[in-house]
């Protein structure tokens, strides 16, 4: 089945060098992505989920960043040796991209017609004409109605929400394999957030993207995605079908997660939570990086970091994994 | 039983930005919280429920209406009387990073309401910081440190220390956990329900997170544009909405058993802009089911039960 796989991200490890030396943010992280499917990476605030995607994308800067280990491979072609040169052929045009905030990542002085014509003019080579027809039909595919007017207006004449569907617009017109969207509607309230996660989803039944879902919201993995990889201390400890690892979670904080959410708990109960906090990168110790908030530690587990093992169905990296 | 706090008719204009017109960012909102109890106050970006926190704290000036603590019109009172009954009422803001002094050392934050308000002598304030710092959960060695020491759901416990120490009636929490992680969510949601039964608070709790306000509140108010368009115990307001707003919000959360996928009843567009408030009810151009009269006539509220809600055909749908 793997050789199907549309982006399969192999022992990715990344480090950013800083002032007290280089500190390791992600380590060893594998997961696979088939085409027309959808994954979710999800994990609190520092679990190196967005790193991740950036590196995907390469966007992160080098130096301080740096690809310590891994391969990213997409379609087959390696992107953590690309050039540059090679990325900005394939961002934008293979790989489409949404990030959390709509307002810092349009161009506050163009048009909006303008950027999102702007994939087509430089990876289709079209005219600004041509491509503007484009523009309209996307326009409508996002659900943007007067699109001539809207072609017009600029970033800040529009609401987070229809500044969204423009990103998105950008993102999807040269019909992408695959759309890497980073907390696409955390920004956004929850009427709006609804409105986009509704919309997603059609697309990537529409179009057939692979969808790689970067978020700190179970509720949208559930919602949106087949399979899920949860983060931890920039390790990968659950993945597994959306479902399984759901209802049948493995590693500890896969289910302090799960049940630590005020939507599972009953009115009036205290809310299981986990205690302590995620260990800052530099301080995440040799054995497992959840051991001091583990309520199933062993003395092995504080020695040496558990990989992946088959649990069931899905697959958890834990030496003493919920039953 | 009298209310612990009681707006009436409260009100909140400010100029709009052309010069001209005005933003009705609050508009004659009454409520009433009882002794003990929690109120949610929920609702989307712009509907005015920060605006209604301040003013009834009067933090901010109200354009109109009163706001009653324990019967005494806080509107009337002196400046310095103000400040003497502010001590009942304390807030906690969403952004630990930006609520919390950087220069300022954590048992100097804490002890800064207790200095202002003369409590005690030095050494009974020291004691009351370090029996807050217990009680919210830090660590002793915590009250000589600075906030950027902290994580952000650390800071909050420092926050939350700072809005007790004047064992005020009432804390107002203004989207207390929005800013956290789900994991440490749920400790500071522990921890603001043991305080209130162990220091007898009542809260307002402001959040745009409904799963969240459903797990903590007693009571429910659902703003918007603001007004409030739905009021009533918990159960029934987010459990059987009876007004077309709250029944969209409570279907927007997505579901997070992955075999009960929803189809979410969407709205169309997005609020309209506090400036420019539509005609009838404001919320007819998003309404599923508005008809003619709600575009001209803006609806009253129409009690079911111990809730009320403000649409022509609550409970109809």
């Amino acid at each position: 089945m793997s050789d199907h796989a549309l982006l399969r991200v192999e022992g990715l490890t990344v480090g950013f060098n800083t002032e007290q030396g280089p500190v390791r943010v992600t380590e060893d992280v594998s997961f696979e992505l088939k085409a027309g499917h959808t994954l979710g990476l999800v994990g609190e605030s520092g679990c190196g989920k967005s790193v991740t995607a950036q590196t995907i994308m390469r966007l992160l800067p080098s130096p301080p960043s740096r690809i310590d280990a891994g391969r990213i491979l997409f379609e087959g072609k390696d992107l953590a040796t690309a050039s540059q040169r090679e990325m900005q052929k394939i961002r934008g045009d293979r790989i489409g991209m949404v990030f959390q905030e709509p307002m810092t990542s349009l161009n506050p002085t163009l048009r909006i017609g303008e950027q999102i014509a702007e994939p087509l003019m430089l990876h289709r080579g079209m005219t600004r004409a041509k491509a503007d027809e484009e523009v309209v039909k996307v326009l409508k595919q996002v659900g943007i109605g007067n699109a001539e007017r809207r072609l017009l207006q600029y970033p800040h004449e529009l609401s987070g929400g229809l500044r969204q569907r423009v990103m998105i617009a950008i993102a999807i017109i040269c019909k992408p394999q695959l759309l890497i969207a980073d907390e696409p509607t955390t920004a956004l309230d929850v009427t709006i957030q609804a409105q986009i996660m509704e919309l997603l989803k059609a697309l990537q039944k529409e179009l057939g993207l692979a969808v790689l879902l970067i978020t700190h919201d179970l509720g949208m993995v559930a919602e949106m995605c087949e399979t899920i990889a949860v983060m931890y201390a920039g390790r990968i400890v659950e993945t597994g079908r959306t479902a399984d690892v759901f209802a049948r979670p493995h590693h500890p904080y896969t289910h302090g997660l799960l049940n630590s959410s005020p939507r599972r708990a009953k009115k009036g109960e205290r809310l299981p939570s986990i205690p302590g906090l995620v260990p800052p990168p530099g301080a995440r110790g040799t054995g497992c990086s959840f051991a001091a908030r583990c309520p199933n530690v062993l003395e092995r587990c504080r020695a040496e970091a558990p990989p992946l093992i088959p649990q069931g169905n899905d697959a958890a990296a834990c030496w003493n994994p919920m039953p | 039983m009298t209310a612990l706090l009681e707006a009436r008719g409260l009100s909140k204009f400010f100029p709009a930005r052309d010069g001209k017109g005005l933003v009705r960012a609050v508009n004659d909102v009454s409520l009433s919280l009882a002794p003990g109890e929690t109120l949610g106050i929920v609702g989307e970006s712009g509907c005015g429920k920060s605006t209604l926190a301040r003013m009834l704290m009067r933090l901010i000036e109200p354009s109109e209406g009163k706001v009653l603590l324990e019967g005494e019109d806080l509107l009337s009172l002196a400046k310095g009387a103000m400040r003497q009954r502010r001590r009942d009422i304390q807030i906690v803001f969403q952004d630990p990073y930006a609520s919390l002094d950087p220069r300022m050392s954590i048992a100097q934050i804490i002890a800064e309401p207790l200095d202002i308000h003369g409590i005690g002598t030095k050494a009974e304030r020291a004691a009351k910081v370090k029996d807050l710092i217990d009680l919210v959960g830090l660590d002793p060695s915590a009250a000589s440190r600075y906030p950027h020491e902290f994580s952000g759901g650390q800071r909050q416990r420092i926050g939350i220390a700072r809005a007790i120490a004047l064992e005020p009636k009432l804390v107002v929490l203004d989207e207390p956990v929005s800013a956290l992680d789900v994991s440490i969510q749920s400790q500071i949601l522990n921890l603001l329900d043991d305080l209130k039964s162990r220091l007898r608070l009542s809260y307002i709790f402001i959040s745009h997170d409904l799963s969240v306000v459903q797990h903590v509140s007693d009571r429910v108010a659902v703003m918007y544009l603001g007004r409030i368009v739905e009021e009533g115990p918990a159960e029934a307001v987010l459990g059987a909405p009876r007004h077309p707003y709250t029944q969209a919000l409570m279907s927007a959360i997505p579901e997070i058993d992955p075999t009960r996928r929803k189809s979410h009843q969407l709205l169309p567009g997005d609020p309209p802009n506090p400036e420019n408030i539509p005609s009838g009810c404001p919320f007819h151009p998003r309404c599923p089911i508005a008809q003619d009269i709600c575009r001209t006539e803006p609806p009253a509220f129409r009690t079911a039960g111990a809730s009320r809600a403000r649409c022509h055909f609550a409970g109809e749908t």
